[in-house]
């Protein structure tokens, strides 16, 4: 076996470890978008998330506990947008900017007494069989458990959207909110639940950096992954399966540009990592050229203020 | 229906435009109070050391004034797009490339400049940011790409940017290893304006921008137009007006207030080009903007006001041991409190049940 063939193995586990964040956070915001909501604060719920996790994980010894901290604080961050947005009637685009900053802060400051503890990893999946296949059984079968909880979930948020009764109705809320207010439903009740939802999975998505990926807590250690997963849902023009395809893709920019890092190529390590961000920059430029697909695709809604009397 | 019910007003109510931001902060500082109490401080002796104290001395007000220069400069820039529906939110990155291009004109000449130097560089510094405000304007009109989006990535790659300039190429030869470049030779750095300060020439640039600001949104035709884009695109559109024009022009010039802004940092309070030239002005300018109703004159008091959580963090940090992320948390909550206060221009709060009959 040729020693590139070896190296397929740990480059794909890397670059599923380096997808599952984006997972988290893009599916959650694309469940968000979906039902007519513009969630800018992706990045903020992240970093709370992380934080959260962390000091959870840190006080109980427990990631699962962590996970669900994490889970729990993203909602919250969600709920508080839901209140100023849905409740209050107050600028999509301007809220969740603020969510961002507000985050950015309050993350820190939770996590001041955390800098530099460490944690114990999560431990990897053994399944005797699976992960002894040569060159990618470990990265296929030997991930930890939610590696496979973020990939479980775009079939799930899948068939929630196309194959449930709830899923349509949701996507009817995004597409027209005044005709589905009209026919009974309540718009700001679904949107809600849908903007928690996304906090919960975005609060996953820091958590798994912060347990993790990187395992430690650290300033902003987010760095634009919750803008990237934004991206990423625009990329994959509303649907849950391109989702997958685009956190690969950034997965396998980010990890090679590692590599490339690794080898000791004369290249500044502070030019490779700004690739991940032109990557975003070119990939955002490619699809949304397509006007029509964007408008056919994009739900009619998104980012409007739906107030019942008005 | 809930206890609570909001009843559209039939006019907008001016009283509460220039009601809600002060509710807001009046919010703001009685959550600051419950936050340092949980905290385990003496909220008075916390809000004291944060929002009192620093304004005591003739420095503290200096200081004020030098940290609410750059705000107002990326404030006004920005609140010119948002009022064109124009999301440019990566003053930040605008700022830092001002600041690597200004700042490498005085690099470059180091050791034989002369007066001239510094004129240059603040021409190189509005330059600089307006390049980098060009590629997501460019990048929205022609390729339809979300400029929320773009802006805020080339933030990341300026930042990176200016991270390997100070390591390699900007690097002080005759320094040790810190990533920082040389000092600048004093004709490349901005006049001080106040004896015993350090408030420099950016602060009069920052008053100009003001001025300009107000001149340009209030009484001409460019400013009508923004104004019609931003509150009904479509009459825009019958109206005529070129919408692709808007974009470049309030990109450019919020990218050259900004560029001007990181520049004057560099050639102002910092002296040199560091890895950190900014405590994050380019985002908090964002605050700014909406706090001070994206009216200049409403953005010079909003950018004092933010310049305060700046240096009250500092402060209180210093005084009292608290972490200086709170001034992250209260510049959140002051916009949250805004956000939410807003309702109340376009909307009565009612109490009951009951729906309006219409």
């Amino acid at each position: 076996m040729s020693n590139e063939l070896l190296l397929l193995g740990p480059i794909l586990a890397a670059m599923f470890t380096a997808a599952t964040p984006l997972l988290f956070a893009a599916l959650g915001e694309l469940v968000v978008e979906k039902s007519g909501v513009l969630n800018l604060g992706v990045e903020g719920m992240m970093l709370v998330g992380a934080v959260c996790g962390f000091a959870i994980t840190v006080k109980t010894g427990s990631s699962t506990a962590g996970f669900a901290a994490a889970a729990v604080a993203g909602a919250a961050m969600g709920a508080l947008f839901g209140v100023l947005t849905l409740l209050l009637l107050a600028n999509q685009v301007a809220t969740g900017l603020a969510l961002t900053l507000f985050g950015i802060g309050l993350s820190s400051l939770i996590g001041q007494p955390y800098v530099g503890t460490p944690i114990a990893d999560v431990p990897e999946l053994h399944i005797p069989g699976l992960t002894d296949i040569p060159v990618i059984g470990e990265a296929l079968f030997g991930q930890d458990a939610v590696v496979y909880l973020a990939l479980l979930m775009v079939p799930l948020v899948h068939l929630y959207l196309y194959r449930t009764r709830s899923g349509l109705v949701l996507r009817a809320v995004g597409e027209n909110h005044a005709a589905a207010h009209a026919l009974g439903y309540k718009v700001v009740r679904i949107r809600f639940l849908a903007v928690m939802f996304g906090g919960a999975m975005s609060g996953l998505a820091g958590a798994y950096l912060s347990l993790d990926y990187t395992p430690m807590w650290a300033e902003s250690m987010t760095s634009g992954r919750g803008w990237i997963a934004l991206a990423l849902v625009v990329f994959a023009t509303w649907k849950p399966g391109r989702v997958l395809l685009g956190a690969w893709l950034f997965g396998g920019v980010t990890i090679a540009q590692l590599h490339v890092q690794g080898m000791g190529i004369a290249i500044p390590s502070q030019l490779l990592s700004m690739l991940p961000y032109l990557a975003t920059v070119v990939v955002l430029v490619a699809i949304s050229r397509d006007v029509a697909r964007i408008r056919l695709n994009a739900p009619a809604c998104l980012g409007k203020v739906f107030h019942p009397d008005a | 229906m809930s206890l609570l019910r909001l009843e559209p007003r039939g006019q907008a109510s001016r009283a509460m435009v220039y009601l809600t931001p002060l509710l807001a902060v009046a919010l703001t500082l009685a959550s600051g109070f419950l936050l340092f109490w949980a905290m385990g401080f003496d909220p008075v002796k916390a809000l004291n050391a944060f929002f009192i104290a620093p304004l005591s001395t003739a420095r503290g007000l200096g200081e004020l004034v030098v940290k609410a220069t750059p705000l107002v400069l990326c404030a006004i820039g920005l609140a010119i797009g948002f009022r064109a529906n124009v999301w440019n939110i990566g003053a930040e990155g605008q700022l830092t490339m001002g600041a690597v291009a200004g700042g490498g004109l005085a690099l470059a000449f180091y050791g034989d400049g002369g007066w001239w130097v510094l004129p240059l560089m603040v021409v190189a510094g509005a330059a600089g940011g307006m390049a980098w405000a060009a590629i997501p304007a460019w990048l929205r009109i022609r390729f339809n790409a979300s400029e929320i989006l773009t802006s805020l990535m080339l933030t990341y790659v300026a930042l990176l940017l200016l991270n390997y300039l100070v390591h390699g190429p900007y690097r002080d030869p005759e320094g040790f290893a810190f990533p920082e470049s040389r000092l600048f030779e004093p004709y490349a750095m901005l006049p001080n304006l106040v004896a015993g300060t350090r408030v420099h020439l950016g602060a009069l640039f920052a008053l100009l921008a003001v001025a300009g600001g107000w001149v340009l949104i209030a009484r001409t035709f460019i400013g009508f137009q923004i104004k019609v884009i931003g509150l009904t695109p479509a009459a825009a559109g019958y109206a005529g007006f070129d919408q692709k024009r808007i974009i470049w022009m309030t990109f450019l010039l919020s990218g050259g207030l900004a560029g001007i802004a990181g520049l004057g940092e560099v050639a102002g309070p910092i002296g040199q080009i560091t890895a950190s030239i900014s405590p994050g002005y380019g985002f908090t300018a964002i605050i700014v903007a909406f706090l001070g109703r994206l009216h200049p004159v409403g953005i010079l008091l909003a950018a004092l006001l933010m310049a305060l959580s700046f240096i009250g963090g500092e402060q209180a940090q210093i005084a009292l041991g608290l972490p200086k992320a709170i001034t992250g948390v209260f510049q959140g909550m002051l916009l949250f409190f805004l956000l939410a206060t807003d309702v109340l221009i376009r909307y009565r709060i009612r109490i009951g049940g009951r729906r309006a009959v219409a």
